[in-house]
């Protein structure tokens, strides 16, 4: 379970988050949307450590994120994280990209690595993509291969950084079909997306955040539907 | 002019000589390199790092190693140390003042490199669960490289032609050996063509080498 607590995080004088409560259960998937700069992107790297936070906790499975004595490294296994830019490894192959962590992190043999890898890169239907550098691939196959890199490492959340933004539109299909397979087995899923359609149809839950503070939060198709907060349907009104 | 009369034999016989020069050239070129090649990337991490020690200790070395002759450096490494006691071998005081050379120029390129790669590389790495040493290791050191992999041979083009200083301290690198033999012989036109044909050689051989290993290494894109 994640649990965010009075989270407020500055970057120098300007305030981004201003006390956000957001709790997520196992096998939970909440969206958070809201337009740009509200904060939202900001919040998911306070989650994993990316980014420390002025005040409140942030609690993973029990442990505090942002205590000095964390091991972030460790807690940072069970959180996957794919970004908007996907951030392949460019200099690896693709087999490469998902089988290196496994190796180095989790401390498994080249053998078994790579075949836990094979096995997530066919996940995402990337069969044939094994030996290819990630630069010789579309966005959405980039996309595809930053998923299965996070999933080769059996992760329990996952937070995912408006992963279709910058992809065009033709690709965006493909990589959303990746995440209702994932939905479908469970994963935990906090998403930061522009897609109000897909929020509504794969969260549980969906959070409309502004200037820092979620506005409105609740059940995917009330908040889109039929929203409560004016703001929630002023942004809603503009988007959809 | 058009009375020289050229005198090639006499080359021939010292060419093994020669050829030991060549090689004392090269082996303090290829050191220096690498010994450069790890100062250069502590030194850029200094620079780079937020603590104070390391950052003065990296902007002193580099200024110093930056804009001060080369001849200066082995000065210093040769008569310098020796004044405290210090007493390198000539060959030690070139390696000791190329590494210096090398490792001041080696930073800057670095610190270049490491800042064209982008901060969400490190981010990707370090949410996988890599520790900063493993980030480094696997996924910035080695696109750091290749960056500055064109710059990097060109560093070392240049020690294996700066370690021709090495003749003042008396090193016997290839320029050393060449004055020596000419000395004996006054053919000293025959005997310095025949040096840079040599320095010729090797810079191809290395500028070759250099590309052949970068077909090896590189075969994704940046």
């Amino acid at each position: 379970m994640i649990q965010i607590q009075g989270v407020h995080k500055s970057f120098g004088d300007l305030e981004v988050l201003k006390g956000v409560d957001l709790e997520v259960d196992k096998g939970e998937v909440v969206s958070i949307i809201g337009g740009s700069g509200s904060g939202k992107s900001t919040l998911l790297y306070c989650i994993n450590g990316i980014e420390n936070i002025q005040k409140g906790k942030i609690v993973v499975d029990g442990v505090d994120v942002h205590d000095k004595a964390t091991d972030l490294n460790k807690l940072r296994q069970k959180i996957g994280m794919v970004f908007q830019q996907w951030n392949s490894f460019p200099h690896l192959t693709v087999l490469e990209n998902v089988a290196l962590a496994p190796r180095v992190v989790l401390g498994k043999g080249k053998k078994e690595a790579n075949e836990l890898a094979k096995h997530h890169l066919r996940h995402v239907g990337l069969d044939d993509k094994f030996d290819v550098y990630p630069t010789q691939m579309s966005g959405g196959q980039q996309q595809r291969l930053a998923i299965a890199r996070t999933m080769a490492m059996n992760p329990t959340y996952m937070l995912l950084d408006e992963i279709t933004s910058a992809l065009d539109p033709e690709l965006v299909g493909e990589v959303l079909d990746t995440l209702r397979l994932l939905r479908d087995e469970g994963m935990s899923m906090i998403c930061v997306t522009h897609e109000m359609a897909f929020a509504k149809e794969v969260s549980d839950k969906v959070a409309f955040v502004e200037e820092g503070i979620i506005e409105e939060i609740g059940e995917a198709v009330q908040v889109i539907e039929n929203p409560v907060n004016e703001k929630t349907k002023r942004f809603l009104s503009k988007v959809l | 002019m058009g009375d020289y009369e050229f005198h090639w034999l006499i080359v021939y016989q010292a060419l093994p000589q020669m050829l030991n020069g060549a090689f004392v050239t090269l082996h303090v070129a290829v050191f220096s390199m690498l010994l450069g090649i790890a100062f250069g990337v502590l030194l850029a991490l200094g620079k780079m790092s937020k603590y104070r020690m390391p950052n003065i200790i990296a902007t002193a070395w580099v200024e110093i190693a930056r804009n001060t002759p080369a001849l200066f450096q082995i000065y210093m490494a040769y008569f310098g140390l020796g004044a405290f006691g210090i007493h390198l071998s000539p060959y030690m005081a070139v390696l000791c003042a190329l590494t210096f050379v090398n490792s001041g120029y080696l930073t800057e390129t670095f610190r270049g490199g490491f800042q064209a790669i982008p901060r969400t590389q490190y981010v990707a790495s370090w949410s996988l669960g890599m520790k900063k040493v493993q980030s480094y290791r696997y996924i910035i050191l080695p696109q750091m490289f290749r960056r500055v992999y064109y710059p990097m041979t060109n560093q070392f083009i240049w020690s294996i032609l700066m370690s021709s200083l090495g003749i003042l301290v008396g090193m016997g690198e290839l320029s050393g050996e060449t004055q020596r033999l000419q000395s004996l012989s006054f053919r000293t036109l025959e005997f310095f063509i025949v040096a840079a044909i040599m320095y010729y050689v090797i810079t191809k051989l290395v500028l070759f080498s250099a590309d052949i290993m970068s077909r090896r290494l590189f075969k994704g894109e940046i």
